[in-house]
């Protein structure tokens, strides 16, 4: 199967490991990855935060980059969300038909990590080893957006050595929510520090979530803190191996 | 399209307020606690019937029905109220409706009125009108009563008094009610009992009493209203007249459909199976007069929209206010309009229109678009779609060259090339250096008043790809 990495612009330029890890998982699994060298960012910043119309030359772009692969792999539910859920209708409201049809066919063969691992490879046990103690917080939009449920909780299970902690209150969100972070840097916060305290109390030394926009949320409070937990992507956990 | 006023304008953006809450240590207390009870209730209940989801989307299609032919349901609605003998009227705006209402009181010779707990009346300001006409009203509902003897604003759609502990209701009960008893305590049989004695005289002396309407039967004529505690029926029955303010959207097309919505209201917003009071009237009963104000304020202009006006939808359950993470940290202040939480922070922009309120603007982004409130809303307004349109329309009234249009311009010019983006990704190595300045600029700040920055890597994923392809 060629598979086409959608590697984000927050992999790309913040946490490129992330990107690394899913290459070596999906290369593992017996999957070409490509790595479209015209591929940027989704979009989903400019969008959420009112500036749709900015976005439309990405979305274009995100088209053109990604023709032609069996299937398209994000390790963000956000971005999957994006594409899946945004970019049609923005393209059908900006009048462009064929944009709005092409976007949809690809968001057919676009998929989350855990969704690809689970329902295109079909497997839960991906060969991982990670003698840790973790927590998994489920991030909104894969929990809402793509209801992935508990796919990458099944992942995680089936790693060895692993030691896997139920976060409380796991499904509520963690407060970053894009550039909300800082244009409500307070409620933002509010929210961080009981996440923070839920992830504190699990007695993790490692939070993990399909997502790096909020673990690089997460993450920064629990360094802020010195608090000793580190934020690991799923990705990374699964392509650990002995 | 004319837009509308009242209690649906925030003095101050909603950071701002946000801000003075959050530091609010009681309020927080308060609000955790009751959001917490309230949600876990709700979905014990909504768990228990296996066609939620299909109740969900029939609320949603027939709400849709009403919106779309709205024209011919308020004309049917009004000839039935007529024919019943009832007087309709018809409120363009707060103001004309509050013109109204305080005329009618004034023709039934009232010298107060009692009112059922109701958002449209808030909405337009009706108590200060009244006020301000000589005409004291006073509010039944016990947690409107709170509010009202607490010379405070609601917080909450369901729950007014939501940001209050019983300790602080009985200091209020204590300084505000003269007849009340010195001793009373903060058990909650004993301030009730405080707020029935207080309330009977109101009910034995009005001449007019003033309600909103959960539902309005276009078929029928009917109006509903349901509560909780009684206090309600006691409004509609007891005084001679009675005048009801019901926003236009508030419409049902049959009898039938109340068996959709009187299922999907009270387990989303109280967390009950049934409401214990379900009150229904059909124009007026011999020997007193029923008066019903329909009210647009900016509701016709929101339905202009074809993105924005599921919001007209809402029952005002406040099921997605019990969800929201912002909410429960803020409460219902924060947002300045008396409609608070999700459905306020696209409901309130909306009716007052979002070029000329640069502050109800502000509200679509007091959300992380969690989508907890889309989950939680019983005639599935998806409200994350909706703030994201509604940024966008704020964004658009805004001047064309605001320093964060131009950088998001800039970004995505960028980022539609992937040559151009390599070459500034690439600059984000410097992005280290950062760490060692004393003081970053704004959104950069704001990140890292309580989040550590992240450290740019030496190398971009992308050229590791290309330096390695893709070998370790």
């Amino acid at each position: 199967m060629r598979v086409a990495l959608y590697v984000t612009c927050l992999v790309d330029g913040l946490f490129p490991d992330v990107g690394k890890a899913t290459v070596r998982l999906l290369r593992r699994l017996g999957c070409q990855v490509e790595v479209p060298a015209e591929q940027t960012c989704c979009g989903q910043m400019h969008i959420n935060t009112g500036y749709p119309d900015a976005a439309l030359p990405l979305i274009r772009n995100e088209v053109a980059a990604f023709a032609g692969y069996d299937a398209v792999v994000l390790p963000s539910g956000s971005c999957t969300g994006s594409v899946r859920h945004q970019h049609a209708e923005l393209a059908a409201n900006a009048g462009d038909q064929a944009l709005a049809e092409a976007v949809r066919e690809l968001a057919g063969r676009t998929y989350e990590l855990s969704e690809f691992l689970v329902d295109v490879l079909g497997t839960t046990d991906v060969g991982a080893y990670y003698p840790h103690r973790v927590t998994y917080h489920p991030t909104c939009h894969s929990l809402r957006l793509l209801g992935v449920g508990d796919r990458p909780v099944r992942l995680l299970r089936e790693v060895t050595g692993i030691e896997l902690v139920e976060l409380p209150q796991a499904d509520s969100c963690c407060g970053f929510g894009g550039t909300f972070a800082v244009k409500n840097g307070a409620v933002s916060t509010a929210m961080l520090a009981d996440k923070m305290r839920a992830v504190l109390d699990t007695g993790a030394e490692v939070c993990s979530a399909g997502d790096s926009s909020c673990l690089m949320h997460i993450g920064g409070g629990l360094g802020r803190l010195r608090s000793g937990v580190r934020t690991v992507h799923l990705a990374q956990i699964l392509a650990s191996a002995r | 399209m004319p837009t509308g006023a009242g209690h649906i304008s925030t003095p101050k953006k909603f950071p701002e307020l946000a801000e003075a809450a959050l530091a609010d240590t009681q309020l927080r207390r308060n609000l955790a606690r009751a959001t917490s009870t309230i949600r876990a209730k709700r979905a014990g209940v909504v768990a228990e019937l296996p066609d939620w989801q299909q109740l969900r989307a029939a609320g949603a299609a027939i709400k849709d029905d009403v919106l779309a032919n709205l024209d011919s349901y308020l004309v049917q609605l009004e000839a039935k109220v007529t024919e019943r003998g009832g007087t309709v009227h018809w409120a363009p705006d707060a103001q004309a409706a509050n013109e109204i209402v305080v005329e009618l009181a004034r023709q039934a010779g009232a010298r107060e009125v009692v009112k059922v707990k109701s958002m449209a009346t808030q909405e337009i300001g009706l108590n200060e009108a009244l006020a301000a006409a000589g005409i004291p009203a006073w509010e039944t509902d016990l947690a409107e009563l709170i509010v009202q003897l607490g010379h405070d604003r609601p917080s909450h759609i369901l729950v007014p008094a939501i940001h209050r502990n019983r300790s602080e209701i009985r200091e209020i009960f204590l300084r505000e009610m003269p007849e009340v008893d010195p001793a009373l305590t903060d058990q909650p049989a004993a301030l009730a009992e405080a707020a029935r004695r207080h309330l009977r005289r109101k009910f034995l002396q009005a001449e007019v009493a003033i309600s909103g309407a959960n539902f309005a039967i276009a078929e029928t004529g009917t109006l509903a209203v349901v509560e909780s505690e009684g206090n309600g029926r006691m409004c509609l029955t007891l005084p001679r007249t009675l005048i009801t303010v019901m926003g236009i959207e508030k419409l049902l097309p049959t009898w039938r459909d109340l068996e959709v919505f009187l299922q999907l209201l009270p387990r989303s917003s109280t967390g009950e199976r049934m409401n214990p009071y379900t009150s229904m009237w059909t124009g007026a009963t011999e020997g007193q007069r029923f008066h019903l104000v329909l009210l647009d304020n900016g509701r016709t202009a929101t339905l202009a929209d074809p993105a924005g006006r599921s919001a007209l939808r809402c029952i005002r359950c406040s099921a997605c206010l019990n969800v929201c993470p912002v909410y429960e940290r803020t409460g219902g202040h924060a947002y300045g309009s008396i409609y608070p939480g999700p459905i306020g922070a696209v409901l309130s922009p909306q009716l007052t229109g979002l070029g000329g309120n640069r502050a109800n603007a502000s509200l679509p982004f007091a959300s992380s678009l969690c989508g907890a409130c889309f989950q939680a809303c019983p005639v599935a307004i998806d409200i994350p779609s909706m703030l994201v349109h509604l940024r966008a329309r704020a964004v658009a009234a805004e001047p064309s060259h605001s320093p964060e249009r131009v950088a998001m311009a800039a970004l995505a010019w960028t980022m539609a090339d992937a040559g151009r983006w390599r070459r500034v990704l690439r600059l984000g190595r410097f992005g280290r250096l950062l760490r060692r300045l004393p003081a970053l600029p704004g959104p950069l700040a704001a990140w890292t008043a309580s989040r550590e920055l992240p450290v740019p890597p030496r190398e971009t994923f992308r050229d590791w790809w290309q330096r390695s392809g893709g070998d370790e």
